[in-house]
């Protein structure tokens, strides 16, 4: 067994034509993983990961139903802003907020912490307002309000999908 | 289009059989090899193969005992690319709050001694 195959799995699903599901499970109770997603000081360390070439420069959030946040990153000289409301708050279990920053309805995002044995289950849910929605958001590359710049990535599917 | 997107999908959910793909695409490689490569049984590699073979990632080819396995020549389609993308973009940053949890729990518990002694 190596390092690699004990790390908890991430997995990413289209359940349907309007709806993306990422689980994850965190070695930690609910009250520290939804900790870390509502204090905007813990959020700045992990929600935007290094390998992907973006700064988080500005986190803002009024974490209560109606609240409002806001992120911005940076990505080489330019900027790009992210923002939204939460439209519930019940810690420790759930947090639903919106993503208004497209011109049309964006997704809304539903996470849900169920705790088991000292450990957490993470479940990300993005409902999009239709089907052409989300193909577009695949499309483009776009989605969790980051690029693609992956580039590392790009390889590897190019690797496992390359023509023999 | 769905159930070839599910297979491919659920094909590459598993790290060894993406540590495969990134092995063959190194070189080809017969199945005793990839075996002792990842520590498996013939038995499990063969099965983590078919799944790959049955989405058309990998292709076999049977020459006397051997079994000889090469990347496959359909690529993958861009959804299934923008999903494994996805993923490992999802993966980055739950690694970096598992990290962030470690970190709480050093904290607390530290603190946690520490009133104790005050």
């Amino acid at each position: 067994m190596d390092a690699r195959r004990e790390k908890n799995e991430t997995t990413v699903e289209r359940k349907s034509a309007r709806e993306l599901v990422v689980t994850r499970t965190i070695n930690g109770p609910a009250r520290m993983v939804f900790e870390a997603f509502t204090k905007p000081e813990l959020l700045r360390q992990w929600w935007v990961p290094k390998s992907c070439g973006l700064t988080l420069l500005d986190c803002e959030a009024d974490v209560r139903a109606g609240g409002k946040y806001r992120r911005v990153y940076g990505y080489g000289d330019s900027t790009m802003e992210f923002f939204g409301k939460y439209l519930e708050v019940t810690p420790h279990s759930r947090l639903v907020w919106t993503n208004d920053e497209g011109d049309e309805g964006g997704a809304v995002t539903t996470v849900t912490f169920q705790e088991s044995d000292g450990r957490t289950l993470l479940v990300m849910h993005d409902l999009y307002p239709s089907k052409e929605a989300l193909d577009e958001a695949i499309a483009s590359g776009a989605t969790s309000g980051l690029p693609e710049t992956l580039d590392q990535l790009d390889e590897f599917v190019v690797a496992a999908g390359a023509s023999a | 289009m769905r159930a070839y997107l599910d297979a491919s999908f659920a094909a590459l959910s598993d790290a060894t059989r993406r540590g495969v793909l990134e092995q063959l695409g190194r070189s080809d490689a017969s199945i005793t090899a990839l075996a002792a490569a990842f520590h498996m049984t013939l038995t499990g590699m063969k099965k983590h193969v078919e799944v790959l073979e049955q989405v058309g990632l990998v292709t076999t080819e049977k020459v006397g005992r051997v079994r000889t396995c090469r990347l496959g020549s359909r690529r993958l389609n861009e959804e299934t690319a923008w999903l494994e993308k996805h993923r490992q973009l999802c993966e980055a940053r739950f690694d970096a709050l598992e990290d962030v949890v470690e970190e709480m729990k050093r904290k607390e518990k530290s603190d946690g001694r520490k009133k104790r002694k005050e």
